[in-house]
């Protein structure tokens, strides 16, 4: 039978040390919804999104309830709308209605974020997916609730640079767009290299094409349960370190099983997977580069920086493999900068560059997240940032991905708060020198060697 | 049997075991185990009850008690037994 020391150690991880279930993601196909006829396509999917997401924050809020733990987010993920929106939409205006549409259902069943309006174009683009990239500044600046995402290569196909320089555009685009708030469209923007299809997180999250109708995918958390337990072990070797955050993320991923399978009993829909990814944010104690401190660097970015990500990275897979049969394609340790205190305590004091965090990619999951870089940097500059951070991807075989923000008016030295989970970064100065030469040749880099697997 | 954990964390005073009892036997819950120990003047309990026998639904007696615990001046805590069960069992 369960005894105090073990309530009391779970309580003291969800009352002190921030434990929560970071989101509840609903993946929904509207692939039953497309239709030629642009006003049809739009009822169509909000009918669906409203049919299936009505009950999901009010399970999700009992769930919590029930069990103690807070559900931070409860969000939906469809089905990439270029695909869905290809037979109706004839421009960017007609797409960005669209996303006006799942903005609206977001609003009404109460979800904080709809994840989806995207394009996979890994080896091409279809007119279709086009025209969706290029309404994608218009469909943020007009929506709250609308994440979007493009997946610009992978290790099969290669990266497509057309995509690479036209995403560098729409990224600054939506910067404009979006310049009275401090840019913050180009928060819910991502692009990705190997996107996984089941992500439960924003602003990737989107509903595959080769997933079930409805599935829910749940994303747990936990950086500061992982820093509390490596306090215990100060000194310690490394394979007591490596055996202390192994069994927390145990720990942390079963609290995540448990959710999801509950989710999915109560709003009948099949459980997808747990992603057991670390997702800091910026309340103080939750915070991936505290865990980095703690393993033994003065600050996140110091020489010793990546190799303590890769066995964080490494230790929390191992740790919630054994959790969960069923483990989603993210999972790892988030960087993020804005969304993490330690890490914008390590840019302020000169610590952490661009340049380390894309060698910290190359090691843990996704990619450069919620950095914000000048407002002047040239759109061949930010496809030069994606185009190495897709060739991480690539080559190594694993998800990549960048979210700058290019924030308007703003230069180095200056915050931008974006506010809530999104937090408030300093602005990270840019390698200046150009690659525009390389970013304006046509076509797409082949896939590596080692995708000749068959 | 459907496991609950009550957890009650305080300064210690006269009569929290009582009320909180008293509470649970007007509800029809059953319980099973309790543990206790005081450390440094603070209460720290833990029931496990079996809510099978109650009539009223989760959510209103995990805020009826909760409401109790302010008035003691202690915090009270319910949480299905599964959340502690898949954290610390294989």
């Amino acid at each position: 039978m369960i005894n105090l020391y073990e309530v009391t150690e779970t309580n003291k991880m969800i009352s002190e040390e921030n434990l929560d279930v970071r989101t509840i993601t609903l993946g929904i196909s509207l692939l039953d919804c497309i239709d030629s006829d642009l006003d049809k396509l739009k009822d169509k999917i909000y009918h669906k999104i409203y049919e299936a997401a009505k009950d999901l924050v009010k399970t999700g809020e009992e769930i919590s309830r029930e069990f103690g733990i807070p559900i931070v987010n409860k969000r939906i993920s469809v089905t990439p709308i270029a695909l869905i929106g290809g037979a109706a939409c004839k421009s960017a205006e007609d797409f960005a209605s669209v996303a006006q549409t799942l903005d609206r259902v977001a609003r009404e069943v109460g979800v904080n974020f709809i994840g989806g309006y995207s394009a996979l174009v890994s080896k091409g683009m279809t007119p279709a997916d086009e025209l969706l990239i290029r309404s994608i500044p218009l469909a943020l600046s007009r929506t709250e609730r609308v994440c979007s995402s493009v997946n610009l290569g992978s290790t099969r196909t290669g990266i497509n640079m057309d995509a690479v320089r036209l995403m560098g555009e729409m990224i600054l685009s939506t910067a404009e767009y979006t310049r009275e708030n401090d840019s913050l469209g180009c928060a819910k923007l991502v692009v990705f290299c190997n996107a996984p299809d089941d992500n439960p997180f924003m602003a990737g999250a989107f509903h595959g094409v080769t997933e079930a109708d409805k599935i829910i995918n749940v994303g747990v958390s936990g950086p500061g349960v992982v820093k509390t337990a490596l306090e215990k072990v100060r000194g310690e070797s490394f394979e007591v370190l490596c055996e202390t955050i192994k069994k927390t993320a145990f720990k942390v991923t079963r609290v995540g099983q448990l959710v999801a399978q509950e989710a999915s009993a109560m709003l009948q829909v099949p459980f997808g997977i747990v992603d057991l990814s670390l997702a800091p944010t910026p309340a103080i104690g939750d915070s991936v580069a505290d865990i980095l401190c703690e393993i033994g660097l003065e600050y996140a970015g110091a020489p010793g920086t990546t190799a303590a990500l890769a066995l964080l990275n490494d230790q929390v897979k191992k740790g919630g493999v054994m959790a969960s049969s069923y483990v989603g394609g993210l999972s790892g340790a988030f960087i993020p900068v804005s969304e993490d205190q330690g890490m914008i305590n390590a840019v302020q004091a000169g610590a952490l560059t661009l340049e380390k965090l894309e060698a910290m990619t190359c090691v843990c999951s996704v990619g450069l997240d919620m950095i914000a870089i000048p407002g002047d940097t040239k759109a061949s500059t930010i496809s030069g940032i994606i185009a190495d951070e897709m060739a991480i991807g690539m080559v190594n075989q694993k998800t990549t991905a960048v979210r700058v923000i290019p924030v308007i008016g703003k230069g180095v030295g200056e915050t931008v708060e974006f506010g809530g989970l999104l937090g408030h970064a300093p602005i990270m100065p840019v390698n200046s020198f150009s690659c525009e030469a390389f970013i304006s040749r046509k076509g797409r880099i082949p896939a590596p060697i080692h995708s000749f697997k068959n | 049997m459907k496991r609950t954990i009550i957890t009650v964390v305080g300064r210690d005073t006269v009569g929290i075991i009582a009320k909180v009892c008293t509470y649970l036997a007007e509800n029809g819950i059953n319980i099973l185990d309790i543990s206790q120990t005081i450390v440094q003047g603070y209460f720290n309990m833990m029931m496990i009850v079996d809510t099978v026998g109650m009539k009223k639904q989760f959510g209103d007696m995990a805020d009826e008690l909760a409401s109790l615990g302010e008035e003691i001046g202690v915090v009270i805590k319910c949480q299905k037994e599964e959340i502690f069960d898949k954290m610390h069992r294989i």
